[in-house]
């Protein structure tokens, strides 16, 4: 787990410098009324001012006194296990109250969440309150209305070969499952999943995001309140707590971030050959043809792009592919919207969530600054490094090479590339990493169809962007580095379920030809039976051949 | 050094022109699928006596054992494929709530890419050609890399493969683990492991480099869990089924094969008498001479089953069989009374003809014997006893359950085939395997004539509650809402405040 250490704990922690925030350190306190549980992870809050040299080393010391936390990691998981092998989980009473619970907690405390999203970043309430507490609600309350008919063992048919018999598919959970989430979604991404992993009946850690501070507790107290703690936990916490997770023994694990973390919590569960769902990002491209209804597609880039937690979101529009002719009508577009939408000065909007840490803001801001790229803006490009605000940013053919255009943007900066034809934007494309989704927009149904045959990603909407994750019908997840494995609705309980195939059968309906010793007439009945051949079975059976 | 990386830039090479001719999109193509399926047919036709050949070099296998288990259940497989294949292939339409107006929404099945499939030995051609039935259907460009402890099988694979499928986007490669390491390192878009944990646990790191996702299909100790039966119709019913899963499937070299069985202590000396009798039925007086009992696949494997045998505890319980000649490595088939638990035989996967009998107070004991151990490829259970059977399937985990019957399963290509736990990762066969190769990609369709004004900013109250009421689906509320006719919500107000 060193190499996880060493990555994270610059970006974790520098987001501390420009905006005076409470800080948490995380330390073991003795049972306490809300968690009894011996093992459990509490926190204490210690509120820093400004970020100083010291403060790092203070960070890095309380981390060290941490990273012992291996087995106290190990004891819950076992507390947990003992808790899973009881049966309690398995119950469709013990699923639905947690859920019911789950749902309740969204109605009552939607204030706190509104606010934790406030201050974590700066979430303009009507957006936190659509993609995450009504997103969240409304898995929980699919999942409630589904759960009898997803529990129920699936029947399916039987082959000859095995008559009589029948079959059916029964759908059992993992065990102990851990679930570590994200800080830009940090409600809807924390309970969707967890939402899902209650409804197949596993036993649960969730280990919220340290970035999003403020969520993190309030979930650790709302689900400590809300659910059954001896079945499900969470564990605050940064990269010493995480790497503690990572070393146990899970059945499950289900990860949401970033691509580099992806492949380190792929290592972790290879050690003890733990499934995963990874749910990772990428850069989600938009072609956007010439034929369309201009405004309404504007309006929806928007809407995939900034009003997506100010593009820190992983199916946010990442880059748009566009034709040379038409560019410059999709950028006056798209600039009359956006001021239709935060104004003539977007860095004072309430209506768009600011960046989260100080980390990301640099990262953002060297992107924009790199040689080549600088000169490319035509929109925006203001920014507020002390609140930590960035305006919606139009780069127009940026190089392909530029450092924009390798990594996932992950922020409010659109590169606009332009193409001869339209065709050609597929070449583009594909000569990169598969996306988590592509958007089209075109009224062409021919472009379209191609664009669904020739184009990988692990979602497409077309002529929108984002909507494609509210359809709970619709299996959300990526493909090659956007992730594997897919959750929503029933996809998610699948995603927490083992299949297990189990077939029944009397005592009756033998044949001898399956027993040794072997003789010529049972190779006979035997080939007659394995290709479902009636006739021939009736002939090896009377002694005859077709042959 | 020199030379072999000559063979790694080779390989590399290759691999290259496979991906090349994938991104062509030929082996999307339905009629490409097809064909190779067809293909596969006709090797299987036209190769069968070669491969009852290879199969009697390399594992002793009689040709009715051959069919069952590796020719015939692929042809069984390949037919169901061809036959739900256009149906697989179609995009399914995903349901949308009333709200999405003129949108619709399916799910496209697309190929993975360039996947690499590794087999076992115990079933040199069933285990390797079984998944690459799955990967054709799915439309990918394929690897096999077959088994080197089964030779005969690896060549002949390697030989007739290209004769009958497109050898630009399917390959055979051959070797050990040299060759398996290679391949490991460079980028597949998935890999389907079939085989041993430890080898598993080494290519889920491997794929860990590169992202890729993963099938492993692994093993396990299957317990075989026989209640007290009153009927001596079922207890020689059961008696050879039990037997049969265990002798006749490679002789127990198998990975769904029985490992043991649970009995009540009360019942075993009734279900011991009944095996004697129907183990000479099966293979005589002289077992060797019989032909229907496989050899141990190697010199390496008849060492590590014959020390499984030398602890003095563990030989003492034999009931019947246990002698072996190693000469030929052939094993007899052998039963063994209540060995110590911890000895290697009751702790390790077996995977060989001993068949240990594990006696219990209570029959309602296995359950919890099962579960105190890893998680088995497959649970047997004989009973008539409904509410045994039903805390067998609802309280133990494991791939997959049978009822009063051992194997059958393999050849179910509706039942999702696959391990849990130690026993595995991912599902196969039927439908299943086409599933494993592909990707489920979501597709949504949206006009540009509805668009809800209340979707973008300037945030008001306004726009809080028409989203409340779309969420919910409630379309009165919208409707209400749209003519200001419903009081909006105050939640934002008092957010606002508290700031």
């Amino acid at each position: 787990m060193k190499s996880l250490s060493s990555i994270n704990l610059s970006q974790d922690f520098s987001g501390l410098g420009g905006i005076c925030r409470a800080i948490r350190t995380f330390v073991y306190c003795p049972p306490s009324r809300a968690n009894p549980s011996p093992i459990s992870l509490t926190h204490s809050s210690l509120r820093v001012s400004r970020c100083s040299t010291s403060l790092l080393s203070v960070t890095m010391e309380e981390a060290k006194k941490q990273a012992l936390d291996a087995e106290k990691a190990a004891l819950l998981v076992k507390e947990l296990r003992k808790s899973f092998n009881s049966g309690r989980t398995k119950s469709y009473e013990w699923r639905a109250a947690q859920l019911q619970s789950i749902s309740k907690m969204i109605d009552e405390r939607a204030k706190d969440i509104i606010q934790a999203l406030q201050l974590d970043l700066s979430k303009p309430e009507l957006e936190a309150f659509v993609s995450e507490i009504s997103m969240t609600k409304s898995s929980c309350q699919k999942a409630l209305k589904d759960l009898k008919h997803w529990m129920a063992p699936e029947k399916v048919k039987t082959p000859i070969t095995t008559y009589p018999s029948s079959a059916e598919i029964v759908s059992e959970p993992f065990g102990v499952v851990l679930i570590i989430s994200t800080w830009n979604y940090p409600f809807l991404l924390s309970l969707d999943p967890v939402i899902g992993a209650i409804a197949a009946g596993n036993a649960i850690v969730l280990k919220p995001s340290e970035i999003a501070p403020a969520t993190s507790s309030l979930l650790a107290r709302l689900l400590g309140e809300y659910v059954d703690g001896s079945t499900i936990r969470v564990v605050e916490g940064a990269v010493p707590e995480t790497s503690a997770l990572l070393d146990q023994k899970w059945d499950k694990i289900f990860y949401t971030g970033s691509t580099r973390v992806g492949y380190i919590v792929m290592a972790a569960a290879a050690k003890h050959l733990t499934p995963i769902v990874l749910e990772l990002g990428g850069k989600c491209p938009a072609i956007v043809d010439s034929n369309i209804d201009l405004e309404v597609a504007a309006r929806r880039m928007i809407a995939g792009k900034w009003v997506c937690n100010n593009g820190q979101a992983c199916i946010a529009i990442d880059y748009i592919v566009t034709t040379k002719s038409f560019a410059p009508k999709l950028v006056d577009a798209l600039r009359l919207a956006l001021e239709e939408f935060f104004g003539k000065n977007p860095l004072e909007s309430q209506d768009m969530s600011r960046i989260v840490n100080l980390y990301h803001f640099r990262r953002l801001a060297k992107l924009l600054d790199e040689d080549g790229t600088s000169d490319k803006i035509v929109l925006g490009g203001q920014r507020d490094e002390n609140n930590l605000r960035m305006a919606p940013t139009i780069l127009l053919d940026v190089p392909e090479d530029s450092t924009i255009m390798q990594e996932e943007i992950f922020g409010p900066l659109l590169p606009i590339l332009t193409v001869d034809d339209i065709q050609d934007s597929f070449h583009m494309i594909n000569s990169k990493p598969k996306p988590l989704a592509a958007y089209i927009f075109s009224n062409d149904d021919g472009l379209q169809k191609q664009f669904v045959q020739n184009i990988s990603a692990g979602g497409m909407l077309i002529n929108d962007t984002v909507l494609h994750l509210t359809i709970p019908t619709l299996p959300f997840g990526g493909v090659g580095e956007s992730g594997m494995g897919a959750y929503h609705g029933k996809f998610s309980f699948d995603a927490f379920s083992h299949k297990k195939g189990v077939l029944y059968r009397g005592f009756k309906g033998d044949t001898a030809a399956r027993y040794p010793p072997y003789t010529p007439e049972k190779q006979r009945l035997m080939k007659a039976l394995i290709r479902g051949d009636i006739i021939g079975i009736i002939l090896a059976l009377l002694g005859w051949s077709k042959e | 050094m020199e030379f072999e990386d000559e063979v790694v830039e080779e390989m590399e090479r290759e691999l290259e022109e496979m991906r090349e001719c994938y991104r062509s999109g030929r082996t999307r193509e339905a009629s490409w699928r097809k064909s190779q399926l067809k293909g596969l047919l006709q090797l299987l036709r036209e190769r069968e006596e070669e491969i009852f050949r290879a199969l009697h070099q390399d594992l002793g296998k009689h040709p009715a054992e051959a069919y069952r288990d590796e020719i015939g259940s692929l042809i069984k497989s390949l037919n169901y494929a061809l036959d739900g294949l256009k149906r697989w292939m179609s995009g399914k339409k995903a349901k949308l709530p009333r709200i999405a107006l003129l949108t619709s929404a399916e799910i496209v099945p697309e190929p993975l890419g360039l996947v690499l499939v590794i087999s076992s030995w115990n079933f040199p051609i069933g285990l390797s050609l079984e998944p690459l039935i799955g990967a054709l259907a799915a439309g990918n460009a394929v690897v096999l890399k077959p088994s080197e402890l089964a030779p005969e099988c690896s060549s002949l694979l390697a030989n007739a493969i290209p004769c009958y499928l497109d050898d630009k986007a399917v390959k055979v490669v051959q070797g050990g683990p040299g060759v398996g390491e290679q391949l490991l390192h460079q980028k597949w878009d998935k890999i389907f492991f079939t085989g041993s944990v430890r080898i598993g646990r080494r290519v889920l790191a491997a794929a860990a480099e590169h992202l890729t996702p993963v099938t492993l299909e692994l093993g396990g100790k299957c317990p075989a869990v026989v209640d007290t039966l009153s009927s001596s119709f079922d207890r020689k019913v059961a008696a050879q089924r039990v037997l049969g899963g265990k002798f006749s499937f490679a002789a127990g070299q198998v990975c769904i094969g029985v490992d043991y069985v649970l009995v009540d202590k009360k019942f075993s000396s009734t279900l011991v008498e009944t095996m004697k009798v129907v183990m000479k039925k099966m293979f005589g007086e002289n077992p060797r001479e019989s032909r229907s009992v496989a050899r141990i696949v190697n010199k390496h494997h008849f060492i590590r089953l014959q020390n499984l045998l030398l602890d003095p505890m563990v030989k003492s319980s034999i009931v019947y069989g246990g002698s072996m000649d190693e000469d030929n490595l052939f094993i007899e088939p052998t039963i063994l009374m209540d060995p110590p638990l911890q000895a290697a035989i009751m702790t390790d996967e077996i995977f060989g003809p001993l068949l240990p009998i594990v006696t219990l107070n209570k029959i309602e004991d296995s359950i919890k014997f099962i579960n105190s151990r890893p998680k088995p490829l497959a649970v047997y259970v004989f009973t008539k006893d409904e509410s045994l059977r039903r805390s067998v399937v609802s309280k133990t985990s494991s791939g997959s359950v049978v009822s009063n019957d051992v194997v059958v399963q393999y050849l179910a290509d509706t039942l999702p085939f696959g391990g849990i736990g130690e026993s595995g990762m991912g599902r196969c066969h039927g439908k299943f395997s086409f599933d494993a190769f592909s990707h489920q990609k979501a597709v949504m369709r949206r006009s540009f004539l509805v668009d809800f004004w209340f979707r973008f900013p300037p945030w008001n109250d306004h726009k809080l509650q028409l989203f409340r009421s779309s969420y919910r689906y409630d379309y009165l509320g919208i409707v209400l809402t749209v003519l200001g006719l419903k009081k909006t919500d105050r939640v934002s107000k008092s957010v606002q405040t508290s700031n």
